[in-house]
């Protein structure tokens, strides 16, 4: 029963990272009804400016702000670059954009900062807590215990920011229909500008907390795919939804990493490990079949 | 008259320009350089081939080449993209027909990719650490070359070293095998199985998804295994990540030992404090102390002809792997060259046959400044790995120190594995293998 809420535990605490990936899609999904191929890139990007400012001799506090300061930028010009010309196209237009966004980071990224592998201290050491250790022999990290209430600040932040700021209240309508909110004076170049920049800031705190996780790397952009499942149990649409789904996520996978491998080596023999790979997105899919909006997306119905 | 004369002035100026043309001219040798220096491993790439093409520009410019034949290259990117691979392949090709150097690509997908190729075009593949393993057996693979030592030979070699940690005995212990869950992950189990039985330890097999960015359940399994010493197979991210999840659930990190592709400094500086006292395998020692390696610093970055722009890599264990794979690898031309005509460059079909009659003792390491920076080499049509050496070193949170010397895994219980590997893919090719007794 311990080791099963150990487990249990350090499941849900993998899943608020992924949740901290998962937020960065959820950003640019609300306000453009896009999905952002490029989230992944972002972390790596944000993460590299973080290191490169280091490097350069900048104090972590200086770092992060001069981080912040380039995502922004960054997100402007993919709105001024990128998006611009492709207002009222299709989706898929704007999806294909991400896409190549994506390569385009993916190559001048290191170019900028240097592509080999780095540590990323925030002084935040990730070793398990004593007294958990001592009287429960459960391992519970500090760092993840950290990352935990980073993501809880962060999704409440942006919650308010939706609901309750005019800004807020704006992206929701860009997502809708960007030519009916045009149309209501709604100023969708200057939204699509904030939401990219607001995104660059998620990305900039998951790619620190997944940097100081397993060092900063070209494989953060993998981070991405952890986040998709994320996406599918909790909704595109939805930032409780990304935490939730995140949690779902974490926990089953861990879990399932664990008990179902015995199984089936019992019954078929040969060895079934290495399954977490695979199956948040069987986990996904089937949560597709029952409930195709998500967790906590929104319905979609159209008047015919 | 003058019209006779003119000619023959005309002839002799012709014929001196020809002249100055062959002497100017020198025979050249090309490495057709199949690599990556961009992409999710391309820092590992720019650490090998920035090593390798340094010890062709050192060969140029300390001795003008080998018997006067001068190392060239050409690089194509592949960004560790089997594709790319075997695009650039056919693209240099071409010009590897007229003469070639041993292929590397330091990319297992990229490798097995090639291995037919290449046996087609007679163009010799090299392997060093990576690739397919049982071609081991040349009389079945004539035209690849896993060089130095295997995967199944390097896990046999970390068995030795943990026994002899353990007094000699490793009946009753456990041992973890955490490992990439790919072909290259896997390619040590059958080896490891083997020694299992032989030595009458336990052995528990994990294996990690790619790429390996998230390890909690599989280090909270080994936490309730409680293994005497984990055996650690890990590429990429995987290989930070493991160290901290060791770090996190109390694992002690001088009970991990990796395999070559856990242990250069890319793997461990990014794990910071959890990666002091971890261990690796590794076929070349790291460091400037390796006199070649100190001269190439002094000879070739001192003509500004450096290869690498960040010269901090100058030294760690990828970069002296890239010049000790340039080392054989020039060995085997000077070794061809001594069949088939000093001053001339050879074809991928001499280049075979040279690496198949390599011979690199220790007098001929010392005397290239190499001693100790890889082992001794002997190959042969019947064993194309030629030593099956590493040595175990240890990470002190800064620089990795050798903490053993050089270890050979257990031939006789591994080769044979490589030959029914072989015998197999001879069957299901339809391959006549060659009869070893018959090459010279």
């Amino acid at each position: 029963m311990n080791f099963f809420l150990e487990v249990l535990i350090g499941g849900l605490l993998s899943g608020v990272m992924y949740a901290l990936v998962a937020l960065g899609f959820v950003m640019i999904y609300k306000a453009s009804g896009v999905f952002n191929f490029a989230q992944g890139a972002m972390v790596y990007l944000a993460a590299l400016s973080v290191v490169g400012c280091l490097e350069k001799g900048a104090p972590l506090w200086l770092a992060i702000i001069l981080a912040f300061v380039i995502m922004t930028l960054f997100g402007i010009a993919t709105e001024k670059f990128v998006l611009r010309k492709l207002v009222n196209q299709p989706p898929i237009a704007l999806f294909m954009a991400t896409i190549g966004l994506a390569f385009f980071i993916e190559g001048l990224a290191p170019m900028i900062f240097g592509s080999e592998p780095r540590a990323l201290e925030l002084g935040i050491v990730d070793e398990p807590i004593p007294w958990i250790l001592d009287n429960w022999n459960m391992v519970i990290s500090k760092f993840d215990l950290v990352a935990a209430g980073v993501a809880a600040v962060l999704v409440a932040t942006l919650a308010l920011f939706f609901q309750y700021t005019r800004v807020g209240r704006a992206l929701r309508a860009v997502a809708d229909d960007h030519q009916a909110a045009l149309s209501i004076g709604i100023p969708l170049q200057h939204i699509w500008a904030i939401v990219w920049g607001v995104a660059g800031f998620v990305a900039l705190v998951a790619g620190m907390m997944w940097g100081a996780r397993n060092g900063v790397q070209f494989a953060l952009t993998f981070t991405a795919l952890k986040a998709l499942p994320v996406l599918i149990l909790g909704g595109f649409t939805s930032v409780p939804g990304a935490i939730v789904g995140g949690l779902i996520i974490g926990a089953s996978e861990k879990l399932a990493e664990i008990y179902i491998p015995p199984v089936m080596q019992d019954l078929f023999g040969g060895n079934f490990g290495g399954i977490e790979g695979w199956f948040p997105y069987v986990l996904a899919l089937l949560f597709l079949l029952v409930r195709p909006e998500g967790l906590f997306g929104e319905r979609h119905i159209d008047r015919v | 008259m003058i019209k006779r004369f003119k000619s023959a002035i005309a002839a002799v100026a012709v014929s001196l320009a020809m002249l100055s043309q062959l002497a100017v001219a020198a025979e050249e040798q090309f490495f057709p350089l199949i690599d990556y220096r961009v992409g999710p491993y391309g820092s590992n790439g720019q650490a090998f081939y920035g090593g390798f093409i340094d010890y062709l520009n050192y060969v140029n410019l300390k001795e003008k080449g080998v018997n006067g034949v001068l190392m060239t290259y050409e690089e194509c990117e592949t960004e560790y993209n089997n594709a790319k691979g075997v695009e650039c392949y056919e693209r240099l090709k071409g010009k590897a027909a007229k003469s070639a150097g041993p292929l590397h690509t330091m990319s297992t997908g990229i490798s097995y990719a090639l291995v037919d190729k290449s046996a087609q075009d007679k163009l010799p593949l090299a392997m060093m650490g990576y690739g397919r393993t049982d071609a081991v057996d040349g009389s079945v693979f004539p035209y690849a070359f896993p060089l130095v030592t295997t995967y199944q030979m390097q896990a046999s070699a970390i068995v030795k070293f943990i026994k002899d940690k353990s007094g000699g005995s490793l009946a009753g212990k456990k041992i973890v095998y955490l490992y990439h869950d790919s072909a290259y992950g896997k390619e040590a189990i059958v080896a490891l199985n083997a020694e299992a039985g032989l030595n009458k330890f336990e052995m528990v097999q994990i294996p990690v998804a790619h790429p390996g960015n998230e390890q909690g359940a599989q280090w909270l399994r080994i936490r309730q295994e409680k293994p005497d010493y984990v055996i650690f197979w890990g590429w990429g991210v995987m290989n930070q990540t493991a160290l901290k999840a060791a770090q996190k659930v109390g694992f002690p990190r001088d009970r991990m030992i990796g395999s070559w592709w856990t242990g250069s400094e890319e793997d461990v500086v990014p794990a910071g404090e959890a990666a002091k006292g971890y261990m690796a395998a590794t076929w070349n020692v790291a460091g400037k102390q390796v006199p070649v390696i100190a001269d190439i610093e002094k000879v070739v970055y001192g003509a500004g002809k450096g290869n690498l722009q960040d010269t901090s890599k100058i030294g760690t264990v990828l970069y002296n792997r890239g010049v000790s794979a340039a080392v054989l690898s020039v060995e085997a031309i000077r070794k061809g060259q001594e069949k088939y005509g000093k001053g001339k460059a050879l074809t991928g079909e001499q280049t075979r046959w040279a690496l198949e009659n390599l011979n690199i003792t220790d007098a001929r390491l010392k005397a290239l400044g190499a001693t100790d920076l890889l082992p001794e080499i002997k190959t042969s049509c019947a064993n194309h790995e030629g030593s099956g050496k590493v040595k175990i070193q240890q990470w002190d949170g800064a620089k990795w120190v050798p903490v053993s010397g050089w270890i050979e895994g257990n031939k006789s219980l591994v080769h044979p594995l490589f030959q029914a590997s072989a015998k197999q893919y001879a069957l299901e090719k339809g391959i006549t293998p060659r009869d070893c007794s018959k090459e010279k």
